[in-house]
């Protein structure tokens, strides 16, 4: 009896337990987020907090297929130049506002005219927005454009209530008021960021969690014995090194997914004075390189076989892969010899530079080495970060290593990287007839049409090689065994439909 | 007394000037562009250059400083360039972090060093020496995110008995900030407890023999007595100083063990602001550390004088 009044107490405390700990989400990142205002936020991280506290205009699913979230559906004028959304009914920001076309309207004007907007360039092609009534919003653009829809599942086509717009733009940094799932709480810069559900949310009921708490932990060991110690529910970007642990662990599950973004070698064609000297600014030379490196050895050792090798810059998951036309280039080092040989250049010296961190120095190390058998004498030169950006965009490098977090449509993946006048294109490749077909395919909306116009580019760019692409970036979370219902998106964010804990 | 302070903080000032000139240089000097690092992957030039000017990025390097000295004497430290957040509140948000760990630490190092600084003076020759000496050789060079990583995964991960990381001000809740605070408290008092130990030993040692022990042994005042409050009381000068000299020194640590145990204190705030090429946060925390320092060196002063009656008439 005793026993009986002992286990049904340990029972019932367990029980509370369960039910306390269900009540918050905590989510281990890997930085802090900039600013949490969607027209001026720049980071990765900071668009995976959006994603449980700003509703979109529309969102995307694991195929990339544009789907309903503000705006219940969408339609374009015959000559694709407006774009009309029926937006949804009885949907409120945190701050109790209804949410409606004059609303959206008002966001669209914000994105498009606060002086350090980050939107701006995206949402260029927008002449005007209108709100003819509550539920309707027009976009009328200066000329078509097939991108434009991509960057409102994004922080485009977030809504923030336009009572916050006052003369105090970091107000709305500091405490955002959006319409998404969970409302914004609390922010303690470097420790934490706290969010609560909003019970008025449209969908209130597939979302479990009564809080939500995002810790930037950027040592990825120290994330990741967060999560075994319990103090974390999920962690993103795992450290590939740590992908074997982790499998070995039962107490944590390994959720990767191939993302949108790539890692490719750039290389310096026409950037300031060094390009002149750099022996890769030969196309014979750089098909050679790309020949040396093994794409399938790199995922094997330093992606623990999470880093897909790539071709092109168009991920797996994206409508303009395309394999057949172009297959991942095989390790030949006869044939990057004779490329060598026939651009008079048997050896070839020059630097490769790249962010310093465990990943891409090993890829590095492995590259030096792979490229050497072929005839390259690559000197590595490690660079943190911020100071890589400044070596990139001035021209001081021959070959660099870099990623990017990639974009749903093509457009954002290569246009800016790959455009003779691209603020990305660091490496100043330009070809006028790339340029042409990159800003045809902008404009063409019909997606067998598009596709065509990104193929006669990519062959084109295949054998002039302003890039080699080596994989494309997968986002490797880890949560724990208790979490269920989380399906990892390409995207990389973390949507909490549907996820509960056990 | 008084004016003794007066001079030291008169003295201070241009000090202060100094360091901020050269963070300020030295931030110059770094590679890098601050606008490129806060832009990351949105590289609008438009938007490039409207930060720019925001900024005053472009402008000559004396009249950045000026514009940047000319806010501080009004009291305004400028504003972070990644969150938008004042500098003066990240300020206030993160010292009480970093005070509790360095005040927990100094503890820990005190209430660690001193004691086995003393037995090893006391117990020379003996395995309890031995024994203060090799921790103290350990402690002095084990390196502290070595230790806090072990410790998180043994404490933590292996045991579950401590939080890995974050933190709680004790206002909130005092057991679990004091549980948060352990660990990584522990970890940084260990280099300063060697330090501490060591020197202890050895300015117990030196006053042990000196003429007024040996005289007040004659005069068959007990060991104890001895020990603690003559030979003692003289071998705190020097430890007194190396404790607030010590105070710098934990403030450097605090960089790698708030990063390990992620304390969002200060030596949190100023590595990500580096990295972030936030200047104006790198520029605030700084300045504040060195006001910080500076105080901690008027407070041996004082110290001195309560420990030391001789100085109190010069």
């Amino acid at each position: 009896m005793k026993n009986m009044k002992r286990n049904m107490l340990a029972a019932s405390l367990a029980l509370m337990a369960g039910s306390v700990m269900a009540q918050d989400f905590r989510i281990g990142l890997q930085e802090d987020p900039d600013m949490l205002d969607p027209h001026r936020a720049r980071t990765y991280v900071g668009r995976i907090v959006f994603t449980s506290l700003c509703d979109k205009l529309v969102d995307i699913d694991q195929k990339l297929q544009i789907t309903p979230q503000l705006a219940t559906s969408w339609a374009w004028s015959a000559d694709n130049k407006v774009l009309t959304f029926k937006l949804r009914e009885g949907v409120t920001f945190h701050d109790g506002k209804p949410f409606d076309a004059a609303a959206a309207k008002a966001n669209i004007e914000r994105a498009l005219t606060l002086k350090d907007s980050m939107r701006r360039s995206e949402m260029s092609s927008i002449e005007s927005a209108e709100a003819p009534d509550a539920q309707t919003l027009v976009l009328k653009l200066k000329q078509p454009d097939a991108t434009l829809l991509a960057a409102l599942t994004d922080r485009a086509g977030m809504m923030l209530s336009p009572a916050t717009f006052t003369d105090d733009t970091a107000a709305v940094a500091r405490s955002p008021v959006c319409s998404g799932p969970y409302k914004f709480v609390s922010r303690v810069q470097n420790d934490r960021i706290v969010l609560e559900k909003y019970d008025q949310y449209y969908d209130a009921k597939n979302y479990a969690f009564k809080r939500i708490i995002f810790r930037p932990i950027p040592d990825t060991t120290v994330r990741l014995s967060n999560l075994r110690a319990g103090d974390l529910d999920i962690l993103e970007r795992l450290n590939p090194s740590d992908v074997t642990q982790v499998k070995g662990d039962k107490s944590v599950q390994f959720m990767p997914v191939s993302g949108l973004g790539y890692v490719r070698f750039m290389f310096n064609i026409g950037n300031s004075e060094r390009a002149k000297a750099n022996p890769f600014n030969d196309k014979l030379v750089r098909q050679a390189f790309a020949l040396a490196v093994d794409r399938n050895v790199i995922n094997q050792v330093v992606g623990e076989n999470t880093f897909v090798p790539a071709q092109t810059a168009y991920p797996a998951a994206s409508p303009f892969h395309d394999e057949k036309k172009f297959p991942v280039t095989g390790r030949d080092v006869a044939k990057a010899k004779a490329l060598l040989k026939q651009a008079g250049k048997p050896t070839v010296k020059a630097e490769l530079v790249y962010g310093n961190n465990t990943t891409t120095s090993a890829i590095a190390e492995m590259v030096q080495a792979m490229a050497a058998e072929a005839g390259f004498q690559l000197s590595l030169r490690p660079t943190e970060y911020a100071a890589m950006l400044k070596e990139s965009t001035s021209g001081n490098f021959d070959v660099q290593l870099q990623g990017w977090s990639g974009r749903p449509d093509p457009d954002g993946n290569v246009h800016t990287f790959l455009t003779c006048k691209g603020a990305q294109n660091d490496g100043r490749y330009c070809n006028p007839e790339v340029d042409k077909l990159l800003d045809q395919a902008r404009v063409v909306t019909d997606l067998a049409a598009r596709k065509d116009l990104y193929d006669r580019a990519e062959t084109i760019m295949q054998d002039e090689m302003p890039g080699s692409y080596i994989y494309y970036q997968p986002w490797l979370f880890v949560a724990s065994t208790k979490v269920q219902g989380f399906t990892p998106s390409p995207d990389g964010m973390i949507r909490l439909k549907g996820v509960s804990l056990k | 007394m008084l004016a003794l302070l007066l001079r030291r903080i008169l003295v201070a000032i241009p000090t202060l000037i100094l360091v901020s000139m050269i963070v300020f240089m030295l931030q110059k000097i770094m590679p890098g562009d601050p606008v490129l690092a806060l832009a990351g992957e949105e590289r609008d030039p438009v938007v490039l250059a409207a930060l720019r000017e925001t900024y005053r990025l472009d402008d000559p390097l004396p009249m950045q400083y000026a514009a940047w000295l000319g806010q501080v004497l009004q009291g305004d430290l400028g504003k972070s360039l990644r969150t938008d957040v004042p500098v003066l509140e990240l300020v206030a948000q993160k010292l009480p972090v970093t005070l509790q760990l360095a005040v927990m630490s100094i503890l820990f190092a005190v209430m660690i060093g001193i004691p086995a600084g003393i037995l090893a003076a006391v117990r020379k020759g003996t395995a309890v020496e031995w024994g203060a000496n090799i921790a103290a050789l350990s402690g002095m060079s084990i390196p502290n995110f070595w230790l806090g990583i072990v410790m998180i995964m043994l404490v933590s991960v292996q045991w579950k008995l401590l939080p890995a990381s974050g933190y709680v001000p004790p206002t909130e809740d005092f057991w679990l900030s004091m549980k948060t605070m352990v660990m990584p408290a522990f970890v940084l008092s260990t280099g300063i407890a060697a330090y501490l130990m060591r020197h202890t030993r050895s300015a117990v040692l030196e006053a042990l023999n000196a003429d007024y022990v040996r005289t007040a042994r004659a005069k068959g005042v007990p060991g104890r007595r001895v020990v603690l409050h003559h030979a003692l009381r003289n071998a705190l000068m020097p430890i007194i100083t190396l404790v607030t000299l010590l105070f710098g020194e934990l403030l450097a640590g605090a960089v790698l063990t708030e990063q390990i145990f992620t304390l969002p204190g200060f030596g949190k705030l100023i590595v990500d602001a580096v990295f972030n090429r936030d200047y104006a946060v790198v520029q605030g925390v700084v300045l504040c550390v060195a006001v910080g320092f500076i105080l901690m060196n008027v407070l041996a002063d004082i110290l001195y004088i309560v420990v030391n009656p001789r100085l109190r008439h010069p």
